[in-house]
């Protein structure tokens, strides 16, 4: 049976409950957001419709811009992390045996599906005084007393690349399976080191995949809401920890969603950005 | 020499992966009321606690069956929609297909958020069947990415083969789309199914002050005093996480879920 387009009316009919669920459930609370995002905040959590723009002025502040500045570069810095350890590690990963790549990757999705509450919970176990890595130190004499090691900025950086490292190595996965195994063959012939092989020939090849790569996690990194929160100081709270505060702690829904449309604002430019990364792909091979 | 480095890098890697893990699982079975590791004697009991504390208890059930309706309906919107795409030739439906993708793909505050306000504005919000609703849309990418994949593994020679021998779309779609996009449901399925038991942002902001899941549990047990428990529930997911998983890899492709060719090739 070929594909064809529908003729009859009834013909729509399997979208019809897929559609009506995205719109109703998806597109509407979007736009109920976005305009949320314009009302007149009351006092006591409370809002009333209004148009006004004193939301999104708020941005205008030295405060935030610290906000900002500081959410962008803990993703920058988090996706260059992974993107740095993730790329030699799924590299070497695909040319493992089938068995093996199954079981690393049970591993990683594991390991991606831990809530952000459950991630946070374990390195914070582990960065404590009480039952952190420092008593493994101690008992080797490296230390003299256990030491906590969060809240503080190595401990939520850790984290979130801890956190994002199961997703890059998925991410890079598809592209690096299918890179064509003759490539490396080739500079290995030619008297290249499997590390020099590495660097000059499947590095280069891969360099739209690590763009497209870096943007993806950086996106992935943004949306982090809980890793500073617990395991940093507010100083180190990002757009979607003050998301989340302003719109459950500090019951100011319209500034919250002001926030939020900034936040998709800038995620939306990075994902076109990724797409014109894959176009530019496309249009060189 | 590149072996060596290979193992040595791969044991760093691993080692990064399983540390908090390890450490949590030593707290678990400390014996004390105390979060120390080493672990200062041996017991289970903060495993037997989930089930015999009524808090973690009502908070395990809870998470169960909102993971196990949401998944499903999950589902029950990704497969019509994607058999829809993949049976007819209407590319205004694709913009369907992008929705489905969109809440996964940006920060989950963002949907969250939106959701949050969309119950309030309905004078819904706090009822339990609206964390099913939001959790299935938030999901709803993961059955709708293993389904695309599986319809295009479909032979269609099979299907215009039936489609000779008379059958119609209903016969065809029961006899014979059905029985090669199981494995691909099933996957999508599992992986909405562990995503929404370990949810933690969309559960808090549209239940979260009605009804406690296990992650919203154990987040409210980090800010009001620690106990083992939470140890012991983590080691919990991760498990379930992994048997999961497993078994998909089992009976079904993950690597070729995952993106890599299928298994005949390679």
């Amino acid at each position: 049976m070929r594909r064809e387009a529908p003729q009859k009316l009834t013909d729509y009919g399997p979208l019809a409950f897929p559609a009506i669920m995205l719109i109703v459930f998806f597109v509407i609370p979007f736009g109920t957001m976005i305009s949320v995002s314009f009302f007149q905040r009351l006092q006591g959590g409370f809002y009333t419709p209004a148009f006004v723009f004193s939301n999104y002025e708020r941005f205008l502040s030295l405060f935030f811009a610290n906000v900002l500045g500081f959410s962008l570069m803990l993703a920058v810095l988090v996706a260059i992390c992974c993107v740095a350890v993730g790329v030699p590690f799924t590299y070497m990963l695909t040319k493992l045996s089938r068995r093996s790549q199954i079981v690393w990757m049970v591993a990683l999705l594991s390991v991606l599906s831990l809530s952000e509450v459950i991630i946070g919970f374990s390195w914070s176990t582990l960065f404590s005084r009480t039952a952190g890595i420092t008593n493994l130190l101690v008992a080797l004499g490296l230390m003299d007393k256990a030491i906590a090691l969060a809240p503080g900025f190595p401990a939520v950086l850790t984290a979130m690349v801890y956190q994002a490292l199961p997703y890059t190595i998925l991410v890079l996965y598809p592209a690096l399976v299918r890179l064509d195994p003759t490539l490396t063959e080739a500079a290995r012939t030619l008297g290249a080191t499997p590390i020099r092989a590495f660097f000059s020939v499947v590095v280069p090849a891969l360099r739209t995949t690590i763009l497209a790569t870096l943007i993806m996690v950086f996106i992935f990194a943004l949306g982090s809401y809980l890793l500073p929160q617990i395991l940093g100081r507010p100083q180190h709270w990002t757009l979607s920890v003050l998301i989340t505060d302003q719109a459950i702690y500090q019951s100011n829904m319209p500034f919250a969603a002001a926030m939020a449309v900034f936040l998709v604002l800038v995620t939306l430019g990075l994902v076109a950005l990724t797409l014109f990364a894959g176009r530019k792909r496309e249009a060189v091979t | 020499m590149s072996v060596i480095l290979r193992r040595i890098y791969f044991t760093l890697v691993g080692l990064f992966l399983s540390a908090p893990l390890i450490v949590v699982a030593g707290v678990s079975v400390n014996a004390k009321q105390t979060l120390a590791f080493p672990p200062q004697g041996l017991s289970l009991s903060w495993y037997v606690d989930i089930f015999t504390d009524t808090g973690w208890r009502n908070a395990l059930f809870a998470s169960l069956t909102l993971a196990i309706l949401s998944a499903a309906l999950a589902v029950s919107i990704a497969l019509p929609l994607s058999w829809f795409l993949w049976r007819r030739i209407a590319p205004w439906a694709n913009i369907f297909q992008l929705l489905g993708i969109a809440p996964f793909t940006l920060p989950p505050v963002i949907t969250a958020l939106g959701l949050l306000t969309f119950w309030a504005t309905t004078g819904l919000y706090g009822q339990p069947w609206t964390a099913v609703i939001s959790h299935a849309i938030f999901f709803v990418t993961l059955p709708l990415v293993t389904l695309s994949l599986g319809f295009t593994s479909i032979d269609r020679s099979l299907v215009e083969a039936a489609a000779t021998m008379g059958a119609d779309d209903r016969t065809i779609f029961r006899t014979v789309v059905l029985p090669l996009i199981t494995p691909y449901l099933v996957s999508g399925y599992a992986f909405a199914f562990v995503l929404s038991l370990n949810e933690y942002i969309v559960a808090y902001m549209t239940v979260g002050f009605t009804m406690e899941t296990l992650p919203i549990k154990i987040f409210n047990a980090l800010r009001y005093g620690y106990t083992p428990t939470m140890a012991s529930v983590t080691v919990l997911f991760v498990v379930l996480a992994a048997v999961i998983y497993s078994l998909i890899a089992r009976y079904g492709d993950l690597l070729k879920l995952l993106g890599a060719n299928s298994e005949e090739k390679t």
